[in-house]
């Protein structure tokens, strides 16, 4: 048995242990792992989403059983300080002695802080594990309860810094960006693009300011401002320094191993340093001069390292390491490849800039014309992928290069070819190192028909998933070429799309979902996929309330209500078109109060009533159905609410009556259920104050009648909607609805927007408006006759639950007991409550 | 550190009504029990409170028990009812069913699933639910507990 010491947990140490145990060769090897933070690996590079949630836990990278089932002995908090070369072992901070027959130095880097004067003050932060964030939030509510508009600068506008500037935003503290060159990550982008960078970030909130070099913290014991020089000053009340990182190689310093003049153990390209029995790897480690302060680098790296040890001697570096990233910088798309810029003898460069929209791209190519040389993307890096694997792959350039960023003129054309056309060794997954060749094989010759089963089998798309859309493309495209398709199957219990499944119960008339299951599914108990999508199916075909088959609901409806983060349910009454009496809400008030829920309007124009107890819900119920409200379906996946503007009634500008057609539209479709939740507006002139064009359907009132538009929404992905009819009557337009939504539930796919489902319906808005006005199909009848059996058979499933003694039952959190929860705890805010935080 | 003491009135009703209970205590108070370690099995309510292939919460002293009934064979799992994700109690308002006819658990907050025979996450690596044998007699459910 020989012994491998790691020192260092962090997550190339991780990859280590992992790609380690993973190796067939490794039953030999007995691993024991240092890592001096209180806690195992995590997570490092999303260490911002710490913010938003407090959860450590969710960072890590495998949980303590992990290591223990690994036989791997991970100690924790313990710092190693001396490596003995000549007895082969190491001590640790409280003086044990362990024997190596390996050692891995894996202890990553430490923040950079530079020599500024001032720099010890309190309020001066660095960025890199949870005990840094931990302290930076806990001084952060210190300013806050000092005052109201406390100010955090970030000193570096590299990744890493625009990270925590958004931060330091989370945590209710106005960011201010400093940056000593003068753009923004300049490693990875031009001067153009920092400048289109920059002005999306100061959009939201982030101020920047580039080209200043700190000269001293300003403040008497704590940080008051940051002093640049020429009586230029900048007040702030706490700073995170992120100016760069050092390579953490003290121990190679204790044992003369060779490192580098500003710092990194230099290793040889199988991750060996100056002792063969000696490795390093990850942001300590020094090859071809450089530090790389990347996850995937230092994952190859590991991966050499891991071969080396288990007796595969061949296993090497690359000479040259890809460098380029892709991120989701605060919600900005940012991606640069290969030479971001360069001197125009060394390429010519392609440049689209759109500063409306917030979109720079860039591509550099060589001076014939053929290579692609690297380039930078800001606003808008769908395109990353392909371009990326071009360049890697040397792919030769289309004759309009152009066509690469700003797309292929004319309709429905694209530059690109297929993934399909990438040579075998293209590497699609970089965080696992996963070829074109690998995928196309595990499909072809390994069997794995789905993209669920390739990743199972190759690890490809499990890192940071940026690779999926490539992904399920080869994984498609495979399949193909055997004359298979990809199923849309709906999961492993049934292998049918929802459309076939539609068809499937409405045929054989089934009623429940057992029945389906014998009938239907391909063994099993269901899933929590199944469930909610059949009981969906019913909700359409039979329009059954929720109340039926209770426990194939999804969470929401279940019980009626939305569930909430604590467990707790909201409560959101319908108010059709938005519209409101003061009597009306002055019940709403004092039902609220009564139950003392927090109150708050939402973006449907209605009110939601938050932090109600299961068994509460009847109860408030019942006061809500006596004062003549009726349930607003806002857990359903079904209609929300149809927004309006006041419309010709009270406004000078209205063209017609919005509010009117919002009520008549929303009791009109109330209560339907649907692939997923759908929403409209009315407009009553073209200023568009209700933002119908957001919304699944829209309605905008014009000179001479109504313009329908349909398949918008709000949401991650935003999209206008496109226009169905134009200056149609009322009744015309609520008919073109009707076919609209209808055609839409019987043909989406489970959680498909209309927006999505219009996109991918072939033949676009032309095909739909050729199906719902001149009826291609022949359905329309039958649509309308649909639509009006739902109209006439809607009841409120609130007043059928409340009435329902059995199905009263069901609302209370224990079914031995009248105790409650007492679990939940509020705090307050604000005059009102909000659920505790766990500590 | 001294704390500051709080003001009294409407604005704090929400605030400090009990000791806070830590993540980690609620979290140990949860052990499996497997069925051959059980010396008390705890007559908890008749089969008719449970929904058929879905689940209901019982109370056992300070305990939140989540039981599940898989209607068509009629068997029945137990587990806390503590999602170890977000550490709140709610694990019996999930869905059931199986992955490759493993029996598990969705949570209802944000569908982490969990194996009902092993308590494994099958869809993550949190750490695994503690999980508790259950026994029908007479009509009522029972569950093992080590006392």
């Amino acid at each position: 048995m020989k012994t491998v010491i790691v020192v260092g947990n962090g997550m190339v140490g991780y990859k280590f242990c992992e790609k380690f145990m993973a190796h067939e060769n490794s039953s030999n090897f007995k691993l024991i792992v240092f890592g001096e933070e209180p806690r195992a690996a995590y997570d490092r590079v999303h260490l911002s989403e710490f913010f938003s949630n407090r959860d450590a836990q969710a960072l890590q990278l495998a949980p303590l059983e992990w290591y223990s089932a690994h036989n791997i002995d991970l100690i924790i908090n313990e710092r190693v300080t001396d490596i003995h070369r000549d007895h082969k072992t190491i001590s640790t901070a409280s003086d044990k002695e362990y024997s190596y027959d390996y050692l891995v130095l894996a202890t990553g880097s430490a923040p950079f802080v530079p020599p500024i004067n001032g720099v010890e003050k309190k309020g001066v932060f660095v960025y890199r594990t949870i005990e840094d964030l931990e302290g930076m939030l806990a001084y952060a509510e210190k300013i806050k309860s000092r005052k109201d508009n406390g100010k955090a600068a970030i000193l570096g506008g590299g990744l890493l810094g625009l990270e925590a500037g958004k931060a330091v935003m989370d945590m209710g503290l106005e960011p201010h960006v400093v940056e000593y060159a003068p753009k923004l990550m300049p490693r990875q982008l031009d001067s153009r693009s920092s400048n289109v960078l920059q002005l999306t970030l100061e959009s939201i909130g982030i101020q920047i300011h580039t080209g200043k070099a700190t000269n001293k913290i300003l403040g008497n014991g704590a940080i008051t401002g940051m002093d640049f020089g020429e009586d230029d000053t900048l007040e702030v009340d706490m700073l995170v320094v992120s100016a760069g990182i050092r390579p953490r190689d003290e121990l190679a310093k204790t044992c003369d191993l060779k490192t580098g003049v500003r710092g990194g153990i230099v290793v040889n390209d199988r991750m060996q340093t100056s002792d063969p029995c000696i490795f390093a790897i990850g942001e300590v480690a020094l090859y071809n001069q450089m530090i790389y302060g990347l996850v995937a680098p230092g994952y190859e790296m590991a991966e050499v390292a891991v071969n080396q040890i288990l007796d595969n001697r061949e296993a090497a570096m690359k000479k040259e390491i890809d460098m380029s990233t892709k991120l989701k910088l605060i919600g900005v798309d940012v991606a640069s490849f290969g030479v971001p810029y360069m001197p125009a003898d060394k390429g010519l460069s392609i440049i689209y800039e759109n500063k409306t929209k917030g979109i720079y791209k860039r591509i550099n190519v060589s001076h014939d014309g053929k290579t692609l040389l690297g380039g930078i993307m800001v606003g808008d890096a769908a395109d990353y992928s392909i371009l990326h694997q071009m360049y890697l792959n040397n792919i030769p350039l289309p004759d309009n290069a152009e066509e690469l960023i700003v797309g292929a003129r004319g309709e429905g054309g694209s530059a690109f070819g297929s993934a399909m056309d990438l040579p075998d060794t293209a590497v699609i997954c970089s965080c696992e190192a996963v070829t074109k060749g690998q995928i196309c094989c595990s499909v072809l010759d390994d069997g794995n028909e789905s993209v669920k089963a390739v990743a199972k089998a190759t690890k490809a798309g499990t890192g940071c998933g940026g690779c999926k859309p490539m992904l399920n493309d080869l994984v498609a495209e495979s399949l193909k070429t055997i004359g298979k398709t990809v199923k849309n199957s709906i999961c492993e219990h049934f292998n049918f799309s929802r459309q076939e499944l539609y068809d499937i119960v409405k045929a054989r008339g089934i009623k429940d979902y057992n029945e389906l299951l014998d009938s239907a599914g391909s063994g099993g108990y269901g899933c929590e996929v199944c469930k909610p999508v059949a009981a969906s199916i019913f909700a359409s075909i039979y329009n059954e309330t929720a109340n039926r088959q209770e426990t194939i609901q999804d969470s929401n409806d279940r019980y009626l209500a939305n569930i909430q983060r604590n467990g707790t349910y909201s409560v959101v009454p319908r108010v059709a078109g938005g519209e409101i009496t003061p009597k009306q809400l002055m019940a709403l008030g004092r039902i609220a109060q009564k139950f003392d829920l927090y109150t708050k309007i939402t973006g449907g124009q209605r009110i939601d009533m938050f932090g109600a107890k299961l068994h509460e819900l009847p109860l408030i119920w019942e006061e809500l159905l006596a004062e003549g409200f009726e349930t607003g379906q806002a857990y359903g996946k079904s209609l929300r609410t149809v927004k309006s503007c006041v419309g010709s009634t009270w406004c000078r500008y209205g063209m017609d009556e919005s509010v009117s057609l919002a009520i008549e539209i929303e009791h009109r479709y109330k209560g339907i259920r649907s692939p997923h939740k759908f929403k409209g507006g009315v407009s009553g002139c073209i200023r568009e104050c209700a933002e119908a064009r957001c919304k699944d359907f829209g309605l905008i009132a014009v000179e001479g009648g109504w313009n329908v538009y349909v398949g918008g929404n709000g949401g991650a992905n935003p999209k206008h909607a496109e226009l169905l009819a134009e200056k149609v009557d009322k009744k015309t337009a609520i008919t073109y609805i009707d076919r609209f939504v209808m055609f839409y539930i019987k043909t989406a796919q489970p959680l498909q927007r209309t927006a999505a489902w219009l996109d991918k319906l072939e033949g676009g808005i032309t095909y739909l408006k050729n199906v719902v006005i001149n009826d291609s199909l022949g359905i329309a009848d039958e649509l309308d006759a649909e639509m009006q059996a739902y109209i006439d058979t809607y009841q409120c499933e609130w007043k059928e639950a409340v009435e329902n003694p059995e199905i009263r039952s069901r609302y209370t959190h224990f079914v031995n007991s009248d105790a409650e929860d007492d679990n939940i705890e509020f705090v307050s805010l604000r005059e009102q409550k909000m659920p505790k935080e766990w500590a | 550190m001294g704390l500051t003491p709080l003001i009294q009135g409407e604005q704090c009703k929400h605030n400090d009504i009990k000791t806070p209970i830590m993540k980690a205590t609620l979290l140990h108070q949860y052990h499996t029990i497997a069925p051959e370690e059980v010396t008390l099995w705890f007559k908890a309510a008749p089969v008719s409170k449970f929904p058929k292939n879905g689940g209901a919460c019982i109370k056992y002293k300070d305990q939140q028990i989540a039981v599940f009934n898989f209607a068509k064979e009629n068997i029945w799992y137990a587990c806390q009812n503590l999602c170890p994700h977000k550490m709140e109690m709610v694990l019996s308002r999930g869905m059931i069913g199986d992955e490759n006819l493993e029996p598990k658990v969705a949570c209802p907050l944000h569908k982490n699933t969990f194996s009902l025979k092993t308590g494994a996450h099958l869809n993550g690596n949190l750490n695994a639910i503690a999980t508790y044998p259950v026994r029908i007699i007479e009509g009522f459910v029972h569950i093992g507990f080590t006392e």
